[in-house]
């Protein structure tokens, strides 16, 4: 026989009345972990993703998309741009410009998109290769830790890609040939792992529709920056500058040798003077968040109204059970019980129900979480996961002992101030 | 073992309850008869120490208990005294079994299952060990009330109006289980009643007559 026996006993005995509250504390609770762990991995994931670049270049539309889709691979593209447009910032001797890498989207393998660029693109997210080695050879592709998982693929298959971003049978390029597997990845916990890489001639020359694709030079401007270049240049971004001018891709990730005005000023030249599109990834994520960031409000401001009303519940329910308590208390002082006793075994009554809609609020929150993140895998193309525990949970759970304290702080002094006599006489 | 002096308490400043002084051994068994309003209650909840008196003095033992406050006398009381009422209550989340281990608990003892066990077993209430107070009949409930009384071997067991809810076959039962309890824990017993059953049985008897005199 304990304190704790006893309490937990009492709020057994009146299993309506704690099932309400246990519900209401869980709800919140659940909410408010759920939100936490959303706003923890979807930031996670942006940063993550951001890779240190600066300044995103496509076709024309709206910078938000071109972000979207070229950095975290959520969005459709706003279009490409020819080789010509992007020829003058692949140049590795641009003034302003240390890296550029061009992505060539538009094509998919059972939901996973493929992106044609260069090596540099797996050094921008510090990835590793699990096994085999990178793309060389135009149809040769490197799989991303999650696809090669998911999809059961090894080094040495081949399978043929399907044209879009939606899985349809009647788009698979049957007609070209199929891509080959040459190395995976390891998980880097970046969009990678989600991605199938290849070269940027690879994706071009399924769109040939089995047109002989050559890498002949074919105009004078792209043989004049071929013959510019240094010679210690990536040979497959040689090959990319010197190809024929109406080719396409579909962005350049930028990254700058510093940041000052010229590069300032270098979006709004691009975005005045040519027919392409810069932004800027940092200032297209804050406004993402600025616009989510309303609902994300909202639904805070509910978890914090739940917790409140829940409170009150548990205020409610240990008030109207000292009604029907009010002789076993007395009985309880004179067998032998102070006055602090009963303030102390309302209190932990409050706090039991507070932790324990706690814990199951946390399980519901990570339970959804988990669910959740199946439909979030399919629209995101990310992983995400219920299992992961944040430190400021353990906020939670110290806001829940508070709560349960408060809740009980009225009760339980009313608790401790039973009039002994005076209620064993009324009987 | 209990034995008052000049004990007076008043409700109000305008009336007094003067009592007249108890004082009864171990193992001697005394009846406190009055009519309603004479202040019967009063007395047992001012010999139980949940009442403070006005004026004079009750030693249970050596100690004083008019001298002894917050927790001490809460755990004095717990350890000391056992009380049953007219109507059996009991913390209606506990079983049979806890009822009886929370009156150790509450009192600083260490749990003594045994006790409890034989306290059951002799009173007739194991097979009801692990059920809810709820579920006892009147008669056993009372039993209850008994067995947690004594549980703590009290020096002093008090009881208010134990029978006048009874009938006399379990009036006669409840009295005489009450005297053997006391006996075998060597209590002082003091039943207040109004209940002339019970006159028969007990040779020492103090009338508590309405003494009310008001103070101005």
């Amino acid at each position: 026989m304990n304190i704790f026996k006893i309490s937990w006993k009492n709020l057994l005995f009146r299993p309506m009345n704690l099932t309400l509250s246990l519900l209401l504390f869980a709800l919140g609770i659940g909410l408010a972990s759920l939100l936490l762990q959303m706003d923890k991995q979807f930031g996670e994931k942006f940063e993550s993703n951001l890779a240190g670049i600066d300044l995103v270049i496509g076709a024309k539309g709206s910078p938000l998309q071109l972000i979207l889709c070229n950095l975290f691979h959520v969005d459709l593209p706003t279009g490409n741009v020819t080789l010509e447009e992007a020829r003058p910032f692949l140049n590795p001797r641009h003034p302003l410009i240390s890296q550029a890498i061009p992505l060539s989207l538009g094509d998919t393998y059972r939901k996973y998109r493929i992106v044609g660029t260069l090596h540099g693109y797996v050094d921008l997210f510090g990835a590793t290769l699990a096994e085999g080695q990178l793309w060389r050879e135009p149809m040769e592709v490197t799989l991303g830790a999650e696809v090669a998982s998911d999809l059961g693929l090894a080094v040495g298959d081949r399978f043929h890609s399907s044209h879009g971003f939606v899985l349809d049978e009647n788009l698979v390029h049957g007609d070209s040939d199929a891509f080959r597997v040459t190395g995976i990845l390891a998980p880097s916990s970046t969009v990678l792992d989600q991605l199938i890489l290849t070269s940027t001639q690879s994706v071009w020359a399924v769109h040939a529709h089995g047109e002989e694709f050559t890498s002949e030079i074919q105009d004078s401007s792209a043989l004049a920056v071929g013959q510019a270049l240094p010679p210690d240049v990536d040979p497959m971004l040689r090959k990319l500058i010197t190809s024929p001018g109406e080719e396409e891709i579909t962005s350049l990730l930028i990254t700058f040798r510093n940041r000052n005005f010229q590069t300032l000023n270098l979006l709004r030249t691009i975005n005045e003077q040519t027919g392409m599109m810069a932004a800027s990834p940092p200032y297209q994520i804050n406004r993402l968040y600025s616009m989510m960031g309303v609902g994300a409000e909202g639904l805070r401001a509910l978890a914090y109204l739940i917790i409140c009303v829940s409170a009150v519940s548990i205020f409610i329910s240990l008030y109207s059970s000292l009604k029907d308590r009010k002789y076993e208390l007395a009985l309880m002082r004179v067998m032998g019980a102070s006055k602090s006793y009963l303030l102390i075994m309302i209190i932990v009554e409050g706090v039991f129900i507070a932790l324990l809609g706690c814990l199951a609020g946390l399980i519901l929150g990570h339970g959804g979480m988990e669910l959740l993140s199946g439909f979030l895998q399919d629209a995101y193309q990310y992983r995400f996961t219920g299992l992961l525990f944040l430190p400021q949970e353990w906020i939670l759970v110290v806001g829940s002992i508070l709560i349960g304290l408060l809740a009980s702080l009225i009760p339980s002094l009313q608790a401790s101030h039973t009039d002994i006599s005076r209620t064993l006489a009324e009987g | 073992m209990i034995r008052t002096q000049g004990v007076a308490y008043s409700y109000d400043r305008t009336t007094i309850l003067r009592f007249p002084d108890i004082n009864c051994a171990s193992n001697e068994h005394s009846l406190i008869l009055g009519q309603s309003g004479s202040g019967k209650t009063t007395l047992l909840h001012l010999l139980a120490g949940l009442m403070r008196p006005t004026k004079g003095s009750i030693a249970i033992g050596n100690e004083d208990i008019c001298v002894l406050n917050g927790s001490r006398l809460d755990h004095f009381r717990g350890r000391n005294i056992g009380l049953v009422f007219q109507v059996p209550h009991f913390v209606r989340s506990l079983s049979v079994t806890d009822n009886l281990a929370l009156a150790r608990h509450l009192s600083g003892l260490k749990p003594d299952p045994a006790r409890i066990t034989e306290l059951l077993k002799h009173l007739g209430l194991n097979y009801k060990a692990k059920q809810r107070p709820d579920a006892l009949s009147q008669g056993e409930k009372q039993r209850l009330a008994i067995a947690r009384a004594v549980i703590n071997h009290p020096k002093v067991l008090l009881a208010d109006e134990p029978t006048s809810a009874l009938d006399d076959a379990n009036c006669k039962q409840v009295v005489s289980l009450l005297e053997a309890e006391a006996k075998k824990e060597g209590a002082a017993l003091l039943i207040v009643t109004h209940d002339n059953r019970l006159r028969e049985d007990f040779p020492k008897a103090i009338l508590l007559e309405k003494i009310v005199s008001s103070t101005s």
